[in-house]
């Protein structure tokens, strides 16, 4: 039987040219394995070859990321290989941010598996880790032997492209994807089994670990309300009739800003919501359940506030990724800041 | 998206029903909704009164944007 082929990336370092002297040299081939590549072949049995080493500098792939990525594409292909490796970058910053370019290239460029391996606070992980398996390793090449074991697991199913299973069990670095499987025993009985141990004080883990919030400090109190002028923001998925920028009903990617001028409520001959993730009769009867125009206008009238900001910002909080809900609140704080809003109130669903 | 607003130092009043969502994500001031498919007012009690609580709750809100705060606070009573 044929070996399957392997193509194994590495800086100047691990490839043996040089120090931080050598971070400038160009791309090469090597037809052999190298370094860290020994020890990872060693660990595969015959089945398995390094067809090739590509060796790149480290700065000259920082300063130069097209070109050298298009050079080492081209490198990879003419080996038509199984599974490209690069590294184990462990915390060395530009070798992992070279890493995972490489290997995002390489799999959406030449639809080839890929697999690196870094130190989880390594730059590189943090920018690639969603989008490439990224072997979890300690902060030096002193705990390869540590990671090998999944590095070498992870490549033999690479290669015969059997089905990867999670983070935890595989060694990797998590993507934040969640993949449906048949469980031997249901949620509850899961969550019981959970409970019980978190009373006994036993380590047990999470079906859906929660991502880490990062916090920011109350802002200044209004001091004068009878001049302050007021915003609406909302995840409610308020929109006109027609939703017409298309904001999605779940996982949303944008937000909407519509016109309240002139109007004194929530019409719902004008507004609907288009949000997945509540049952939506109530709101769509009367929208000013979440976007509350009519008690606002009559409270703006009556002097409780100075003015209310003639439009709102709306989009969809179900299933949206937290990184875009913060580019939305960015984006949307910038314009509020242009606009000097006092205040604002925001709706969620 | 509070927190992106919030950072610029405008105040941001959360009116959410899942007070505990609120708090994670990091809202500073929060208002408890009344229900998830409503928020704001209560249309199981009519249009009339369904508004009469949605006047009120705003009108909390508006004061929790006058109250100095340190930390997360929610803000239950009128």
């Amino acid at each position: 039987m044929a070996k399957y082929k392997i193509v194994h990336y590495l800086n100047q370092f691990f490839g043996g040219i040089g120090g931080e002297d050598k971070a400038g040299v160009q791309p090469e081939v090597r037809e052999e394995k190298i370094g860290p590549g020994i020890a990872i072949l060693q660990a595969l049995g015959e089945d398995y070859e390094i067809a090739a080493t590509v060796i790149c500098g480290d700065n000259y792939f920082g300063e130069n990321l097209d070109a050298a990525t298009d050079t080492i594409i081209e490198m990879v292909k003419k080996y038509e290989p199984d599974v490209f490796v690069a590294g184990p970058a462990f915390n060395a910053g530009r070798y992992g941010v070279a890493c995972g370019t490489i290997c995002k290239a390489v799999e959406e460029r030449l639809g080839i598996p890929v697999l690196t391996g870094m130190y989880e606070e390594n730059p590189g992980a943090d920018m690639f880790k969603k989008d490439v398996i990224t072997v979890r390793t300690g902060n030096s090449a002193a705990t390869l032997r540590k990671s090998l074991p999944y590095i070498v697991n992870l490549i033999k199913k690479m290669a015969a492209k059997e089905e990867i299973l999670g983070p935890s069990t595989e060694g990797y670095l998590e993507r934040g994807i969640r993949v449906n499987y048949f469980a031997e025993k249901r949620g509850a009985a899961r969550g019981m089994d959970m409970l019980i141990k978190k009373m006994k004080g036993e380590p047990f883990e999470t079906d859906l670990p929660m991502p880490k919030f990062d916090r920011v400090s109350p802002a200044e109190a209004i001091t004068d309300m009878k001049h302050a002028k007021i915003a609406v923001v909302t995840s409610g998925g308020v929109v006109p009739q027609g939703n017409p920028d298309h904001i999605e009903s779940s996982n949303a990617t944008k937000y909407g800003v519509y016109s309240i001028e002139g109007m004194d409520s929530m019409l719902p001959e004008k507004f609907t919501t288009i949000h997945g993730g509540y049952d939506r009769q109530f709101v769509m009867k009367n929208p000013n359940l979440v976007v509350p125009l009519d008690v606002l206008r009559e409270m703006e009238k009556d002097g409780e506030f100075g003015e209310l900001v003639n439009y709102f910002c709306t989009t969809t909080g179900t299933g949206t990724a937290t990184s875009s809900a913060a580019g939305f609140g960015d984006s949307i704080g910038q314009r509020f800041v242009d606009e000097h809003v006092d205040g604002v109130i925001l709706v969620s669903t | 998206m509070v927190k992106g607003i919030e950072k610029y130092g405008i105040p941001v009043v959360h009116m959410a029903t899942v007070v505990p969502i609120s708090k994670t994500i990091g809202a500073n001031r929060i208002i408890p909704g009344v229900g998830i498919p409503y928020p704001l007012g209560d249309p199981t009690q009519g249009e009339e009164d369904s508004k009469k609580i949605r006047k009120k709750m705003v009108r909390r809100a508006l004061k929790a944007l006058q109250v100095p705060v340190t930390e997360q606070t929610v803000f239950e009573k009128d």
